[in-house]
């Protein structure tokens, strides 16, 4: 057998160290956290709450709609519609509220504080060099890394689950926006300043329009993202799908996991259609000018 | 040149690229080179004390190859870019001591900007491109509209103001640009290779319709090329740049027949000549008549001094000449401060055309006048014609 590495550091007081802080943290700021928080969680309940309510037809009428309306395809919409019908077929309903609800809180989080991060990021080439690699780290940390100091600081519940989709999901609208502003014709930028823009207006005028299909594509990508975080997040108690795949896992039923397998694998489907749609039709808006 | 009639003065500015701008400008000032610089101290040196004053009512070029910094240079008028030394006063106002307040009015009133590339903005329509000015101004929409309705009329694109930039040509966006950048009724205009990127026949269109309206607008211009004619067609007064130095300052005909060093004169060596003369240094005066004084008798008598006599009736332009004393023909006419190249079509059909001062007949230009003059020029011998077009001036 081989020599074993050897011990040159004993790793152990570090990892106390760390460990023994965070606790802290814990002990000192978790209520407070948890308060500030509160309204996030309303948000989400609100929501979850507002989409179980809704009757099933309702519900799949207005995806139709919104799928239709972003893409004038009626095969797409048809589409929609069987799958939606589907995941009511299989008593997946409610659960899948549950799983939209969390996701469209975690991206409608994500784009919030996102864009601004992004916007902050083109305009400063300083921020972006630190920016970039951090949100490389975040892109490569393994899901359930994210999982442990969000339970620590909230115990199991949806808070955690919202917050950790969030910080897996932001880095590509972060991202995404900078690029979409960093590509914006030189130009066209340099002659609207020479009209007497202000940066504000160079901005909403100008950088944020022509930028929008990339910052869609941003969008979309965090949606697809948030959707995988939320079913692992039911591990820490977010419910939805997830929760029905965990089960299946946990005692051994295939059909269970299975099903709703499908079922989250449809709701994305359904959900990058409608964003792609929207992206390529700002896309289509800019080139031709229609 | 008084010093009421100076729009803009550029006074000593330089612009230096790079981390260490202080020690690039000691080096400068030491006498060191722009190669030395570089390598003593990593900056570029884009301009090398610039000084210059542009006219009220002037166009006027500034010529320089890719990398003389020229286009560095138009940025400092409307401070898109920032100079590392110098100042440039605009109606006798240091630009560079405005707040950024001041700045902004600046830009929105009183000095306007055309691009290389249009920069139109592409989800916006042509309306909304010719009135962003004025409403970056303030101006209400309605009086905004109005004033951009009249600018794409004066450029020629009345009815296409609800398309979008990408269904237009070059040329038509490139006039957007121009009835965006007039929409604001500043008195100064910047533009920078306006007409670099359009095909040749829409290039000469678009100069064309530039002189007729500066002719009409007096702006004060400063227009940026690499092309030496269409510099000396459109410039009053031409600056050649070459690696952030000025190298000569002067009206096309100083330009080109007293290059200031061997690389101006590299430069006008190709240049065509039949554009840079206008048909005043090379025609001859001749008696007027009108078809009832035009007797026999009388032609023949004034043709025995004169190379060739004009028959004026109405519009209609005859000529007689001694090699024809009896039959007058019918000519196409030209104005004196037409170049001589516009009137060689003409020229090669006929002997002769009747060249127009001031809207009556004054002369007549023919073929060989027309070579004489040229082979004058081309030795640098100058005619005795007062100065008039670009070359005419040298031939004092």
């Amino acid at each position: 057998m081989a020599d074993n590495f050897p011990e040159l550091v004993d790793t152990r007081g570090l990892r106390f160290a760390i460990d023994d802080g965070f606790s802290w943290i814990v002990a000192n700021y978790g209520d407070t956290l948890e308060r500030l928080l509160g309204p996030l969680l309303k948000l989400l309940g609100a929501m979850e709450a507002f989409l179980q309510w809704l009757p099933w037809y309702v519900t799949i009428a207005g995806i139709a709609l919104l799928t239709y309306s972003a893409s004038r395809s009626m095969r797409m919409t048809g589409a929609a519609v069987v799958m939606l019908f589907f995941i009511g077929a299989v008593g997946l309903w409610n659960d899948a509220m549950a799983t939209v609800a969390l996701m469209l809180a975690a991206t409608v989080v994500a784009v919030v504080v996102g864009i601004p991060l992004g916007i902050l990021m083109a305009r400063s080439d300083w921020l972006r060099s630190v920016a970039l690699p951090l949100l490389n780290i975040m892109q490569t940390l393994p899901i359930f890394v994210y999982l442990i100091p969000f339970v620590m600081l909230f115990g199991p519940g949806k808070i955690p689950a919202i917050l950790a989709t969030v910080f897996f999901a932001i880095p590509p609208v972060i991202r995404l926006t900078d690029l979409g502003i960093r590509q914006v014709d030189a130009e066209v930028v340099e002659a609207i300043v020479a009209f007497g823009a202000t940066p504000g207006q160079k901005l909403l005028k100008v950088q944020i329009p022509l930028a929008l299909p990339t910052i869609m594509a941003g969008i979309n990508q965090t949606t697809m993202m948030a959707l995988s975080m939320v079913v692992i997040a039911s591990m820490i108690g977010a419910g939805g799908l997830g929760y029905q795949v965990l089960q299946g896992i946990q005692r051994l039923e295939v059909s269970r996991g299975l099903v709703a397998g499908i079922a989250i694998v449809f709701l994305a489907v359904i959900f990058d259609r409608i964003a792609q749609s929207y992206g390529r039709r700002a896309q289509k808006h800019l080139a031709s000018g229609e | 040149m008084t010093a009421s009639d100076v729009k803009i003065q550029v006074d000593n500015v330089y612009k230096i690229f790079g981390n260490r701008p202080d020690d690039a400008m000691a080096e400068l000032h030491a006498g060191a080179r722009k190669a030395d610089v570089l390598q003593k101290t990593g900056c570029i040196v884009g301009l090398n004390g610039i000084d210059f004053s542009v006219r009220s009512g002037e166009t006027f070029v500034i010529m320089g190859l890719s990398g003389s910094g020229k286009s560095t240079l138009i940025r400092h008028f409307n401070r898109l870019i920032e100079p590392t030394a110098g100042r440039i006063l605009v109606d006798g106002r240091n630009i560079m001591d405005m707040n950024p307040k001041d700045l902004l009015a600046f830009r929105r009133t009183s000095i306007s900007m055309v691009f290389q590339r249009f920069g139109l903005l592409p989800h916006q329509t042509v309306l909304e491109n010719t009135i962003c000015g004025p409403i970056l101004q303030g101006v209400s929409r309605r009086e905004a509209v109005a004033l951009g309705m009249e600018q794409l009329e004066l450029v020629g694109l009345k009815g296409f103001e609800s398309r979008f930039p990408r269904q237009l040509s070059g040329g038509m966006q490139q006039r957007v640009g121009l009835a965006r950048a007039l929409a604001t009724q500043a008195d100064v205009l910047l533009m920078d290779e306006a007409f670099s990127a359009l095909d040749p026949l829409i290039k000469s269109d678009m100069q064309e319709q530039l002189k007729d309206i500066q002719a009409r607008l007096k702006k004060t211009i400063i227009f940026i090329t690499h092309d030496l004619d269409e510099a000396l067609h459109l410039g009053d007064r031409i600056a050649i740049l070459k690696d952030g130095e000025l190298r000569q300052v002067g009206t096309g005909a100083e330009i080109l027949f007293h290059p200031a060093d061997d690389y101006v004169e590299r430069f006008v060596r190709k240049v065509d000549l039949s554009r840079a003369l206008s048909a005043y240094g090379a025609f001859t005066k001749v008696p007027v008549l009108t078809q009832a004084e035009a007797v026999a008798d009388r032609t023949a008598a004034l043709l025995r001094e004169h190379p060739a006599v004009i028959v004026a009736q109405g519009a209609e332009m005859r000529v007689l000449t001694s090699s024809e004393p009896d039959r007058a023909k019918r000519v196409a006419s030209i104005d004196v401060a037409a170049t001589l190249g516009e009137s060689f079509p003409f020229l090669a059909g006929d002997d002769a055309v009747v060249v127009i001062d001031s809207g009556a007949p004054a002369g007549i230009l023919t073929r060989e006048m027309a070579f004489k003059a040229l082979s004058r020029l081309a030795q640098g011998v100058c005619s005795k014609a007062p100065p008039r077009g670009p070359a005419d001036a040298i031939c004092a």
